[in-house]
């Protein structure tokens, strides 16, 4: 008789909680934007697409390397809904709404494209969804805003700047000029703002030769080049990337700009395994972080780049890195979040309380969410110079800097941080 | 004096650039009214042609010297291949509609063979840098030029001369000059105003192409390459004209040799210098340059 009292305790208890636990199983729908097609699909979009395809598909088959071997997010398969991040800033905040309010996504990761975050951060604020950028760079998200639900699992532009400007004072001590060739956009804007303030307190009496500005995915810089070379800058700085870097390395080519002047390429490394021949040797390559060849030897990068390598037959760039950890950060906090309120499916409100102030470790190492109140990632990086061997080039005199040498503390903006002499 | 010639250099080079990107839109628009936004997308097939056929061609270990005619036959080919199809299929049911429709019409093929070109060529780069750097360099003002440069100068004035020549010294050309001024009359004369569409149309999307393939070697041939040069090829021939070939020319120069200045002199400007030449031109001559109230010419 007790069996059965049991039995029925127990039944009545599998009854009452089976919504829960069949809401908890429900599959978690996550947003993805980035671009699929225009100058930025291939050095960036597709990368990044190509990632999330394969981390969400590890994560969903279990095979993640732990703390992130738990099938999905918390048990619940991972469902996608993929966009195109090509078009205006208006097409990409109407797309936004369409992905959470017709497509009931539950989470979005993407964008990259600062001028898109600039302009998604409020509608997501606005909507209450929680939004992780991956790999826009303009530190003005956080800088000039609080978000409950926006975060970003990426460092920022003046990181990229900062480390930058280090690398070229240990490497080429006896420098006098810079110049440099920048879109003109918040990216270009930021970048060159950053590095130019930066060399200015790390070089006294820095001479600034020039600073080009051409406007985005304009294609033809042979007057930028005649520029450059008649400004005879001891180093020029681009944070050029996509279709743009492409053709600015093509077109400096056959000059010599780079032979002529040390170049500090930002974002070259999304170019060195297609373009390795036109770039000089002692070219300065930045990943935006320790990722692509400058990411740590650690479980992660061991599964995440040999496992890349072998669904797509290409190497992984640092735009797949961002996608990569952006999705394990989300992941990380969704089960946190999940264990904390007894096992139910979380809200957003608190995977977000989650995320923030989050540490964890990625294939580029270790990321933590100290900036921005919590939702805006700080990394170590890394700088190395070009050299070009046996049909291949390759990234030597690497040098490392600790997160905090190459980001600004928590409530500082970029730029005052850079102007008060990196001031801890 | 020094800095002087690079300034001027650089405008000649960039104009040459424009006027072979300009020349084919201004022809369409003098001899079939069309403002034809497909002419950005003949420019990324002849980009995409021309890098694929010469990476092609260089890939089996043909004579690199070669590769500028492997250029200019990919431009061809791939022009024969699409402009018909279009002329005949599509634009030759449209032309007694009003432009704006046309317009918006040959703004949906745009989008449709951007689209196109990503079936046949998908979304990543095509490299082809050797015909760049082949021909070696020259200084101006202390500065090295890749002689290739001279190449897309020789091609701006072969072509705008070629057919400055064509419309004025040939009879194909009077005629379609009376196809200019009047298509029913010259239907009622005997001509064959379809065919001289199907050529024109043919012949200016060609001339988008060779600028497309010809400037492969100095760019990454990626999706979206056609639409910065059709917006620019508008500022050019709106300056000059529209219809106007001496107008395109002059508007090339102008463009070219602005934005030079502006990027040596004051590159913040640089944006917006080219539109604001525009707006001032429009402002005291609002149908540009070289364009008279009657009849339309090239």
């Amino acid at each position: 008789m007790r069996v059965v009292k049991n039995t029925f305790a127990a039944a009545a208890v599998a009854a009452l909680l089976a919504p829960t636990a069949a809401l908890a199983q429900e599959p978690v729908k996550i947003g993805t934007v980035m671009f699929l097609s225009g100058p930025a699909a291939a050095p960036f979009g597709v990368p990044a697409k190509q990632a999330f395809e394969f981390v969400v598909e590890q994560l969903n088959a279990g095979k993640a390397p732990a703390p992130y071997n738990k099938k999905g997010f918390g048990g619940s398969k991972i469902e996608t809904a993929v966009l195109d991040e090509a078009g205006s800033t208006t097409t990409q905040v109407t797309e936004f709404r369409n992905l959470v309010q017709r497509d009931k996504v539950d989470l979005v990761i993407g964008y990259v494209s600062s001028g898109n975050c600039l302009a998604v951060a409020p509608v997501a604020e606005e909507l209450k969804k929680l939004t992780n950028f991956f790999d826009c760079g303009t530190p003005r998200i956080f800088e000039d805003n609080d978000y409950k639900y926006v975060f970003r699992t990426s460092p920022t532009a003046t990181m990229d700047s900062v480390g930058a400007a280090l690398y070229v004072k240990d490497a080429k001590p006896g420098v006098k000029s810079i110049a440099g060739i920048n879109q003109n956009y918040a990216w270009g804007q930021d970048s060159w703002g950053d590095f130019e303030a930066s060399m200015k307190q790390l070089v006294p009496n820095l001479e600034v030769k020039t600073s080009q500005m051409p406007k985005l995915f304009a294609g033809q810089y042979n007057t930028e080049i005649s520029t450059l070379l008649g400004a005879n800058a001891d180093v020029i700085h681009s944070s050029f990337f996509d279709g743009d870097l492409e053709a600015l390395l093509l077109q400096a080519a056959p000059r010599g700009l780079f032979k002529k002047s040390m170049g500090v390429l930002t974002t070259g490394e999304t170019v060195i395994y297609k373009l390795g021949a036109q770039i000089p040797d002692g070219t300065v390559i930045g990943a935006r972080g320790p990722f692509g060849p400058y990411a740590p030897h650690n479980a992660y990068n061991t599964w995440f780049h040999n496992g890349y390598k072998a669904k797509f037959n290409s190497e992984p760039n640092y735009a797949s890195y961002q996608m990569a950890q952006a999705i394990l950060g989300v992941k990380l906090a969704w089960e946190k979040a999940m264990a904390a309120n007894g096992g139910k499916r979380p809200t957003n409100e608190e995977v977000g309380a989650a995320l923030a102030h989050l540490s964890y470790e990625g294939p580029g190492g270790l990321v933590r969410m100290t900036n921005g109140k919590g939702h805006q990632a700080i990394m170590d990086t890394a700088y190395g110079e070009s050299k070009y061997a046996n049909g291949k080039l390759e990234i030597v005199k690497i040098k490392r800097y600790p997160a905090e040498m190459v980001n600004p503390p928590e409530g500082v903006k970029s730029a005052d941080w850079i102007k008060s002499g990196f001031k801890k | 004096m020094d800095q002087i010639l690079p300034v001027i250099a650089d405008g000649i080079i960039y104009s040459a650039w424009l006027f072979i990107a300009a020349l084919g839109l201004t022809l369409i628009y003098g001899v079939m009214k069309i403002v034809n936004v497909t002419h950005g997308s003949f420019y990324a097939l002849g980009a995409y042609a021309g890098a694929s056929f010469t990476g092609a061609w260089l890939a089996r270990g043909y004579p690199p010297v070669l590769s500028y005619v492997v250029l200019l036959v990919a431009a061809v080919l791939v022009t024969l291949v699409f402009a018909p199809i279009i002329e005949r299929g599509i634009l030759r049911f449209m032309y007694a509609r009003d432009e704006v429709v046309i317009l918006l019409i040959t703004y949906a093929l745009f989008l449709v063979l951007e689209d196109t070109i990503k079936l046949i060529w998908g979304v990543n780069p095509y490299f082809v840098a050797e015909p760049y750097a082949l021909l070696g360099s020259f200084d101006i003002g202390g500065l090295p030029y890749p002689t290739y440069n001279l190449i897309m100068v020789g091609l701006a004035l072969v072509a705008g001369g070629g057919l400055m020549w064509l419309l004025r010294g040939t009879r194909v050309g009077k005629l379609l000059t009376v196809v200019i001024h009047d298509p029913e009359v010259s239907r009622a004369l005997g001509i064959n105003v379809g065919r001289y569409y199907l050529a024109t149309f043919t012949f200016g999307s060609m001339l988008a192409a060779i600028g497309g393939s010809f400037t492969a070697p100095t760019v990454s041939v990626v999706p979206g390459l056609g639409v910065d040069v059709i917006v620019l090829s508008f500022a050019v021939v709106v300056i000059g004209g529209l219809g106007s070939l001496p107008g395109a020319a002059l508007g090339a120069v102008i463009v070219g040799l602005v934005r030079s200045v502006s990027v040596h002199y004051a590159p913040q400007l640089e944006l917006f210098v080219i539109y604001l030449v525009m707006a001032m031109v429009l402002a005291f001559r609002p149908r540009g340059l070289f364009s008279l109230a009657e009849p339309r010419k090239i």
